[in-house]
């Protein structure tokens, strides 16, 4: 019944199981600083597909777009969300419009949607990697559903980035990474969001004494 | 069958009998010293044992048959679920007798059994374990058959001793789906075992005890039976988690060396297994009862995402 998977293709499949799966530690997680630190072990672990990626089919611009993800979002992206964690002193603050086990089943929902639809355009590609294209447009999903249930600023910018993580997976798996200038370009992107992001924390909060963004949905001056 | 057959059976269930206190009092043992108490002995849960069985049986006035029968049909339940569950090999006569689906059952009538013995004295306190213990398993026991039905899926069958041989004896595959089935597993047995982030077994504070609160009335031998029974499906739990997640070492058919090293490795396997539960307790605060239903709710919808994934990524189409 299980015709030979090689190994190299098994040890991506569980990678890309163990983003999904941080994807959805990440939606369930009540704390910021926890948070962070799932995106960043979810960085890792893209890092790590890519390189088997890279390793199994050679293909050199493979290797740097792991480095660049070891970089970015594993060390650098999180190293700035703790800073600004601490120096706007919110530790306590994730709370979510929708209570977490709603969250979670809506969540369910989303990636049988996303595995459905991937399938049939992951039979489409050739790629070694190739079924792992429903969990990155699960892990996209997720990241969405993330950014839409949580009131507070910072999670906010975590689902985005995690999203990006999922396209970033999506393109490993179905065309084997984007051309470097695209990569390049949507790390560039990333990074600058995250920092434009982190000043824009510090306006709503001199405007609001709060992060709750939806203090933004009022228009009229006080 | 053979004759060699029963003797091992015989031997795997003598062995589970006296396992299980050495088990529970390993892993209070380690609790202890990852908290920075000085700890019990290891051997603690048969001096307890042997008190227990020496003492005299008090009964409440109100109580009826059900009450003195009930600690025998758990007894019996949890050393059932031992006999079936393959410890040292797959070929062993019991294991043929009960596939998981009616392993689950097995728990599950010793939980019915136990809680309409809390509720048949009448106390408040022993109503109050009994619903909570329902509302625990009534959620518990969807997510532990979500996880079966993930390693079925995989083995094609429902039996443990074939999903055992499947696992162990074939070529090693990395199976993701079982990643996701063996964390819902872990929040399953951690809320079937009373254990700490639902239940803490080492309290009897009245708002939050479950367990505890069910066994108040009992005495004497009853309790010696219950507490011996609550080790036994401790010992049941990690044993149907090693043989469905860590199945390497479980020996298969009965020759007499492959069944003697199991012995060992299991051992191993339990110390190992024991000294985890121990650090997750450690690291863990006990949530409020009414956060029990999202934990469990969060190991359903991973054992459904096993099977998902599952279907997503280990099926060719």
């Amino acid at each position: 019944m299980n015709a030979v998977i090689p190994f190299s293709t098994q040890l991506i499949n569980l990678f890309a199981s163990v983003i999904l799966l941080l994807a959805f530690a990440m939606l369930a997680q009540r704390r910021v600083l926890t948070l962070i630190n799932l995106f960043a072990l979810q960085g890792l672990t893209l890092c790590l597909s890519t390189l088997v990626v890279a390793v199994t089919t050679g293909q050199t611009h493979l290797y740097w777009s792991a480095g660049l993800t070891l970089v970015l979002k594993a060390l650098l992206l999180p190293w700035i969300l703790h800073r600004l964690v601490r120096r706007l002193e919110v530790k306590w603050d994730v709370e979510s419009l929708i209570k977490v086990p709603t969250t979670m089943l809506v969540g369910i929902a989303l990636v049988i949607v996303a595995f459905n639809v991937a399938l049939p355009i992951s039979q489409l590609s050739s790629t070694v990697s190739r079924g792992t294209l429903g969990i990155a447009l699960a892990t996209v999903m997720l990241a969405f559903l993330m950014m839409i249930t949580r009131s507070k600023a910072i999670p906010q910018v975590v689902g985005f980035l995690a999203m990006e993580n999922g396209l970033f997976l999506a393109a490993t798996s179905a065309t084997y990474g984007m051309p470097m200038v695209v990569e390049l370009g949507i790390a560039l992107d990333v990074l600058v969001g995250a920092i434009i992001l982190g000043v824009f924390f510090f306006q709503i909060r001199e405007q609001f004494d709060s992060l709750d963004i939806r203090h933004l949905e009022k228009l009229k001056e006080r | 069958m053979s004759i060699s057959g029963l003797l091992w059976q015989l031997f795997a269930i003598v062995l589970a009998l006296a396992l299980a206190p050495i088990l529970t009092g390993w892993v209070n043992q380690c609790r202890a010293w990852m908290q920075n108490r000085s700890a019990p002995p290891l051997l603690q849960p048969y001096y307890m044992l042997h008190k227990l069985f020496l003492k005299d049986v008090v009964l409440a006035h109100g109580a009826s048959s059900l009450f003195r029968f009930a600690p025998f049909v758990v007894f019996g339940c949890m050393l059932l679920a031992c006999a079936i569950i393959p410890t040292l090999s797959t070929d062993l006569p019991l294991a043929p007798t009960a596939d998981t689906i009616a392993l689950v059952g097995v728990f599950g009538l010793a939980r019915i059994f136990i809680s309409l013995a809390a509720m048949d004295v009448g106390t408040s306190f022993g109503s109050l374990g009994g619903r909570r213990e329902m509302l625990v398993g009534f959620l518990a026991e969807p997510a532990l058959l979500m996880v079966i039905f993930t390693t079925a899926m995989i083995s094609q069958s429902t039996s443990v001793a074939t999903i055992v041989e499947t696992l162990a004896h074939r070529e090693f595959v990395i199976y993701p789906s079982l990643a996701f089935a063996g964390i819902a597993f872990t929040f399953v047995s951690f809320a079937e075992n009373a254990r700490v982030p639902i239940d803490n077994p080492a309290t009897h504070l009245e708002l939050t005890m479950i367990h505890e609160a069910m066994i108040l009335e009992y005495s004497g031998r009853h309790l010696a039976l219950i507490e011996w029974a609550a080790s036994l499906k401790l010992y049941a739990y990690s044993c149907l988690g090693l043989a469905l997640f860590f199945p390497w070492g479980i020996a298969q058919g009965d020759s007499f060396l492959g069944l003697l090293l199991a012995i060992p490795v299991l051992v191993v396997k339990l110390a190992i297994g024991g000294v985890l539960l121990a650090f997750i307790e450690t690291i863990n605060a006990k949530v409020r009862i009414f956060r029990a239903p999202e934990f469990l709710g969060t190991a359903f919808l991973l054992a459904v995402l096993g099977l998902l994934v599952r279907l997503l990524l280990e099926t060719r189409i």
